[in-house]
């Protein structure tokens, strides 16, 4: 018999309710497995059993009265530390925020509870959703879980190796340049960065206001969405969420490739992707050719900037929504003769070299004399990657590329620079920046037994035909393999 | 070449109170990672709009109506100092305007 926590979310909702499977014994599972993977792993910074034995209590009271609670009944669920939960410590990895305990549910979170879920606890991730790693976690790294030598990638990390090793069906994470779609990559899984506006920002701790984007974690594509689905939806909280009509999703989940024109990135086809990387997407574009899609070569001529003018108007706008950490509120003090040394002292014990770093790039950007130069040419530069994309979608309906340029690569190997730590999101920053949509699916594992992550992108609202090219390369490629922590049999005393 | 930059006033503008030997460190590095952004400087914008967000939004407007607020026991218990319904800091005037207001 499978592991129930094996089970896909798909899987798992459908035993739950033919009730050959109770909520209670799939959270078990789940931390069960947990208890055995979190010593080498380290996925999670909070685990909430008690809340989570309550909502599976809940689910299966309802279950047995014949109700059905959403989609998410009984279903083990992740939350990455930068979303707030009510009453349960959320740190976003920082040590600025360590104890603090939100008054409020994010709006992700309120609706993971109305649609029945069991939120199993809070996950890492790199300081304030800062890296591509989840070494700048100021309560150390999160480890991959196909090799626990290796980063999960980041900043998403502790969320995407929880769902790869089956400490939680599914997970949220949040997506600023990649942290969503880079750890799903380099963990073996499906993870989601929705179009811009789509999910409610309302309670996730911001770090870049015009490109975050809270999105899904999962072991296959239809799950992914289904979660998204979940999830998604106008919240009168955030000013800048989509008020139109929420977008078809699942719609196009069994539709196949035929006559669809997919668009290969060449500016992501480059010397700068490890070649197994190239290779595994490239036979990815060949299998949807088989398949009847349309395979245009696209050049994306400001991709090559994309990078730099990230790596500006991130750091500006995380300088501003930092700066409510000022030790008055909530979080860290350290005591100071006045309010103003009290507030650099409190924030420069509190932030990490990463989040300094970036706080004091985006002060230097934004400050008098270097504001045009730096920031307002990044956003022309931004302007220039949306026409890039606009003209694109004039020629193809989805773009792919690798998720990532490598896949995982060893705790250490890259925190001395970090530029060389910017360039893992050289695939994931566009799309940021564009607003748009995007995805990555697990297509091969490399020599070393490593994932690799395939990106489809779509534009605005295109998550139909986003979710529909993904189902179908998920179903070309039967990418099936697990990291060998999730199946080794391992007994509790 | 590396941009060169006030690294000291940057941070206090950032009210970051860091070590010398930290600003030393911020201040190459922040060096290295602008000389890298000005490559964006290279690129031909002129007549390019600046993009400030992703959605072509103008205001967000919602009914003028009363909803529920946080509790405010709830927010302060969150609060490093307190005292009774305020935040509680420091001083905030230094010592040679202490009791102009007397």
């Amino acid at each position: 018999m499978t592991d129930p926590a094996d089970l896909t979310l798909g899987e798992a909702a459908a035993e739950l309710r033919s009730g050959s499977l109770s909520a209670r014994e799939l959270l078990d599972a789940v931390t069960a497995r947990a208890a055995n993977t979190e010593a080498q792993l380290h996925a999670f910074l909070t685990l909430d059993r008690d809340g989570a034995r309550t909502a599976a209590e809940a689910a299966d009271t309802a279950i047995a009265a014949g109700e059905d609670l959403g989609p998410l009944m009984g279903i083990p669920i992740a939350v990455k530390d930068n979303m707030c939960t009510r009453g349960i410590e959320t740190t976003a990895g920082s040590k600025i925020l360590s104890g603090y305990e939100p008054p409020y549910d994010a709006t992700v979170v309120s609706r993971l509870r109305d649609a029945g879920a069991v939120i199993v606890g809070k996950t890492n991730l790199d300081e304030f959703a800062m890296g591509s790693s989840t070494e700048n976690s100021a309560y150390g790294p999160t480890h991959n879980p196909w090799d626990t030598d290796r980063v999960p990638g980041g900043s998403s990390g502790g969320s995407a190796a929880s769902v790869a090793v089956g400490s939680s069906i599914a997970a949220l994470g949040s997506d600023t340049g990649g942290s969503i779609r880079q750890p799903a990559s380099l963990c073996g899984i499906v993870g989601a960065k929705p179009t811009y506006g789509l999910v409610s920002r309302y309670g996730l701790i911001a770090f870049a206001s015009s490109l975050d984007q809270i999105g899904p974690f999962a072991r296959n594509v239809g799950d992914t969405a289904t979660l998204l689905e979940v999830v998604a939806g106008f919240d009168i909280r955030d000013a800048t969420s989509f008020r139109g009509a929420r977008p078809d999703i699942a719609g196009g989940l069994t539709a196949g490739v035929a006559g669809v024109r997919v668009g290969m990135v060449k500016e992501l086809m480059g010397d700068a992707i490890a070649p197994p990387v190239r290779a595994a997407v490239q036979r990815t574009i060949d299998l949807l050719d088989d398949a009847g899609a349309e395979i245009v070569e696209i050049s994306m001529p400001s991709f090559d900037y994309a990078l730099s003018a990230y790596y500006l108007i991130a750091p500006a706008e995380c300088s501003a929504n930092l700066a409510r950490f000022d030790g008055v509120r909530y979080g860290l003090r350290v005591d100071g003769e006045t309010t103003e040394t009290m507030m650099g002292r409190s924030r420069a014990a509190g932030f990490g070299p990463e989040v300094s770093r970036r706080i004091l790039l985006g002060t230097y950007a934004l400050s008098a004399g270097y504001y045009d130069a730096f920031y307002g040419q990044a956003q022309r530069v931004r302007t220039l990657v949306r026409r890039d994309f606009a003209a694109a979608y004039e020629q193809a309906d989805v773009l792919v590329s690798p998720t990532a340029p490598s896949t995982a690569f060893p705790i250490g190997a890259k925190t001395a620079d970090p530029l060389e730590m910017y360039y893992q999101d050289i695939c994931t920053i566009p799309l940021n920046l564009a607003g748009d949509p995007g995805m990555s699916v697990p297509v091969a594992l490399d020599d070393d037994g490593l994932p690799i992550g395939f990106q489809v992108m779509a534009p605005a609202l295109g998550e139909k035909v986003m979710f529909q090219v993904g189902a179908e390369v998920e179903r070309l490629v039967a990418f099936d393999s697990r990291p060998a922590l999730a199946t080794s049999e391992v007994t509790l005393p | 070449m590396p941009v060169d930059i006030d690294i000291a006033k940057v941070a206090k503008l950032a009210r970051l109170e860091l070590s010398a030997e930290e600003l030393e460190r911020y201040g190459a590095q922040l060096g290295d990672i602008l000389e890298h952004a000005e490559r964006v400087q290279a690129l031909p914008t002129e007549g390019v709009p600046p993009t400030s967000h992703p959605l072509p939004m103008t205001n967000a407007f919602r009914s003028d109506e009363v909803t529920g607020s946080l509790d405010r026991d709830d927010v302060l218990a969150a609060a490093p100092d307190a005292d009774g319904p305020y935040f509680r800091v420091p001083k905030i005037l230094g010592e040679e305007v202490e009791g102009d207001n007397g």
